[in-house]
């Protein structure tokens, strides 16, 4: 080396030693990659068989309609309670109900203070308390939502923006009440104003812990801003999903005394969202995306406020549900007029009950729940095709929440499929159009029916939201199809980057530092809670590649093992040396192992591990059940509420469970001695395990 | 003999499920194929040291005319290079050295500018962005110098928290 090397040695030195370094530093970037990726699978998987879960419920309650007949007086008492709500709410009633003039403000209250009409000076005041992490007074809140709903009752099924009048239009996807989020893109690209339009296309709610925040400072643009404020309706915009995904349990914290006219409020201003909004005719904003069937000219048409949610429950089974409304009724069915629409069956209208019949017979109280569910929707139809009357305003018990049940008129169907497809579609490589299993609505739609659909509408362009992408937006179709996505980090910090669309200029990204191994740590974590949820199923099928009992297998039939029960399609043998810590000559003791994970995951060591693995599989699902079963939103239900849900769903999910498990379990909650529990609580008892650092 | 057989046939089935697995999470539409401009990524991740001459030589005999690589032709030749144990991983005073020779007065770190000289007109140049981003990790951002011990120690502990690839 030094002085004795010529030139030209050196130079080659110096080149072989960078071939090296690159070579060796490519190899470190591909490693980073592809953890990268197998976190992001990883998440993918787990968000998609929550989604399923949501149908599961469906089929839960259907169940609970068609075939499940209770066994005691009570248990009819308390079915009965879950489905007849008998609410239906006029315009009047509800400003009644949910009247705000009547709320104090107490002089102790330091946020803002609004005042109507608004103006600009109430936007920044709103901004600058909620980044203070102060809160709206429930009245304020009540008042701002019945004022946006008047403001969105007039506005068509799909807003049109020109931008001929203002600058630029900024599109933004999902942002799930991450309000930091919502700062970031106010800061880099300036609030709402004359010159600054924007699109937000759904999703505002859910997940994120800002999701009345969020609401709040988008009604209040829209309303200072009405010309250049536009909101999309997401598939989140909806109850039936707020129920499961935390915006009803973030209400109910907020304000206990308040929260449950808030809620109503929402689901009144929820579905009166226009669906989509269409750029200089060119440019078309949906939130999920469309099918073969999209037809714009009905979509402007229907009333829009018809859908409270659009998630609907199996369709129940034809000979079951005709017999029984004769039985009880002693009236003959109506048959199907040659067009196919059933003809209105004749069943009177007489005043909802809301006492189950005191008879002991089983099969009277079902086919009376059938019948009286059936007159339910009924009533609501018939309400609703009065045409010269104001529209009057339904709300039904959010199980029974849409109004095509059963084999209603086509034109109900197809206009419920429209919104639908509207909301929860996503695109998809292939050509062609076909069923969305995976979100259990909507559809998956190709290149080819979006070239038809752009074409048959002189459109140019496509933007959509509704699915998270790692850099926050992504082309698709021939660049036809462009996806949005605003909540940055959605899964976990740096899981992924938000981003924001401006019409006329490409697309900007909110950079965010990808932490990769935070990322990694909170998707394992997620990973290892669903393992130790299939404890059960798991050593079954360890077991059946370990013949001679030996209590160890391969590290290849491990994997192939987890992949059988947990069906995630998840590349396991790349996953591995992160979920399984150590190995015997290649082998794996599989008790042990499974022994950790629950080490791992238990906070009650007292509670049966059976028991325990059952509800964290079923977390989601009995979450969503007790917010439907706390029908005042005061976040407390009773005990024996609680054991009946428990029972009535472990029947249906075939869960073997003594009652004394189900007492151990409840005795070991703290719940006060009126025999109420706060099930937020008992929640939180399970949450709080993931929080340990592993 | 059958034994040494079936032990051999068991050993392939594994390469191959590690291979495909590898190659399915780059598979975006789920079709079985992956833009050839992942391949390098792929290989790596599975192991392997290739450079980018190696790289573009296996690529050259699974590619397709539309860019788009086969998992059956990317399984067939992937199970060879790691049966013959091929694209080794470069030891560790290896790359010592040769951050050693890129400091001319081994002073135990190297510049910036002589960094991105090196790197960017030598060897099998990084672009622009490969550049940048071992920069904003690698570089020591007071004296704009990287001490190449630290950096190489650093990465290869992250690296072996993960995935080791034993045949």
């Amino acid at each position: 080396l030094g002085t004795l090397s010529s030139p030209n040695s050196l130079r080659g030195l110096t080149f072989k030693a960078a071939v090296l370094i690159q070579q060796w530093y490519r190899r470190h970037v591909a490693r980073l990659e592809m953890r990268r990726r197998c976190t992001w699978r990883i998440f993918q998987s787990i968000e998609y068989s929550c989604e399923q879960d949501q149908i599961k419920l469906h089929n839960f309650f259907s169940y609970l309609m068609d075939q499940f007949t209770p066994s005691s007086s009570k248990e009819r008492d308390f079915i009965s309670r879950m489905f007849i709500s008998g609410e239906s709410y006029k315009e009047a009633e509800l400003e009644k109900y949910c009247d705000y003039e009547s709320i104090e403000v107490p002089d102790s209250y330091t946020g803002p203070h609004l005042s109507f009409p608004l103006l600009p000076d109430h936007a920044t005041a709103l901004l600058e308390a909620f980044q203070q992490k102060q809160q709206l007074h429930a009245r304020y809140v009540l008042n701002l939502l019945h004022e946006t709903r008047k403001h969105l009752k007039q506005l068509p099924n799909i807003s049109h923006v020109s931008t001929c009048y203002s600058e630029e239009v900024t599109v933004c996807g999902d942002l799930h009440g991450q309000l930091d989020d919502l700062f970031l893109i106010f800061y880099k690209n300036g609030l709402p104003s004359p010159s600054k339009s924007y699109v937000f296309n759904g999703d505002f709610v859910d997940r994120g812990k800002q999701s009345l925040e969020i609401l709040v400072i988008l009604f209040t643009f829209l309303l200072i801003y009405p010309k250049e404020v536009h909101l999309n309706r997401g598939n989140h915009e909806d109850h039936m999903v707020n129920l499961r995904y935390g915006f009803c349990a973030g209400l109910s914290t907020i304000s206990r005394v308040h929260g449950k006219k808030i809620l109503r409020m929402f689901q009144n201003v929820f579905c009166w969202l226009p669906l989509a909004t269409l750029i200089d005719q060119k440019v078309l904003i949906i939130h999920g995306g469309i099918s073969d069937t999209t037809d714009l000219e009905m979509l402007e048409k229907i009333q829009r406020d018809k859908f409270i949610s659009v998630l609907r429950l199996k369709k129940r089974k034809e000979s079951s549900r005709k017999p029984q409304i004769e039985a009880v009724n002693g009236e003959s069915e109506a048959g199907t007029d040659a067009a196919g629409n059933e003809a209105a069956p004749r069943l009177s209208l007489q005043p909802q009950s809301a006492q189950a019949p005191n008879t002991a017979n089983r099969l009277e109280f079902s086919r009376w729940l059938r019948q009286t569910v059936q007159e339910q929707i009924d009533t609501c139809r018939r309400l609703m095709d009065i045409s010269e009357s104001e529209p009057e305003e339904l709300t039904y018990s959010s199980v029974v929440s849409l109004k095509d049940v059963d084999e209603p008129c086509w034109t109900r169907q197809e206009e419920w499929k429209q919104v639908l497809d509207i909301l929860w579609s996503d695109p998809m490589p292939q050509e062609g159009c076909r069923e969305n299993k995976v979100r259990g609505g909507g559809c998956y739609f190709g290149p080819d029916v979006t070239e038809k659909f752009l074409d048959k509408y002189s459109l140019q362009f496509l933007i959509r939201s509704h699915e998270c992408k790692q850099e926050g937006y992504e082309f698709c179709h021939n660049r036809k199809v462009l996806t949005i996505f605003s909540a940055s980090n959605y899964y976990e910090i740096g899981s992924n980057r938000g981003a924001y669309y401006q019409a006329n200029k490409t697309a900007h990204m909110l950079t965010m530092t990808q932490r990769i191994s935070r990322v990694e740590e909170s998707a394992f974590r997620a990973l290892r809670e669903k393992l130790f949820a299939h404890t059960s199923a798991l050593i079954t099928a360890f077991r059946s590649y370990d013949g001679d009992n030996t209590g160890k297998i391969t590290l290849s039939n491990w994997a192939t093992a987890v992949e059988s029960v947990l069906r995630l399609g998840l590349p396991w043998r790349m996953l591995r040396p992160q979920l399984v810590r150590s190995t015997e000559d290649g082998m794996l003791e599989y008790k042990s192992w499974l022994d950790d994970l629950a080490m791992e995951q238990r906070s009650q060591e007292h509670i049966q591990s059976s028991l325990l693995e059952v509800i964290y599989r079923n977390r989601s699902n009995l979450e969503t059940i007790f917010r439907i079963i706390d029908r005042d939103h005061s976040g407390l239900i009773s005990f024996e509420e609680f054991q009946q849900t428990w029972k009535l769903f472990s029947s249906h999910m075939n869960i073997e469970l003594t009652d004394d498990g189900i007492n151990d379990l409840v005795r070991s909650i703290d719940f006060n001695k009126d025999g109420n529990i706060d099930f937020n609580e008992f929640l939180e008892a399970f949450r709080l395990v993931k929080q340990r650092p592993s | 003999m059958a034994e040494q057989e079936k032990g051999r046939d068991g050993l392939i089935a594994e390469i191959e499920k590690k291979i495909t697995e590898a190659f399915e999470v780059f598979d975006r539409e789920s079709n079985k194929t992956v833009d050839g401009r992942e391949i390098g990524c792929i290989i790596r991740s599975l192991g392997c040291f290739p450079n980018e001459a190696e790289v573009q030589e296996l690529l050259a005999k699974i590619e397709e005319p539309d860019g788009f690589v086969h998992l059956e032709n990317f399984l067939r030749v992937m199970t060879e290079v790691l049966l013959d144990r091929r694209f080794q991983p470069i030891p560790e005073d290896v790359i010592l050295h040769a951050f050693e020779a890129l400091d001319e007065n081994k002073c135990g770190y190297i510049t910036k500018e002589d960094l991105v000289k090196h790197l960017t007109e030598e060897g099998e140049r990084f672009t622009q962005e490969e550049m940048e981003d071992m920069l904003v990790v690698a570089l020591d951002p007071e004296t704009n110098t990287l001490h190449y011990r630290d950096y190489r120690t650093k990465l290869v502990v992250d690296e072996t928290k993960i995935f080791p690839f034993n045949v």
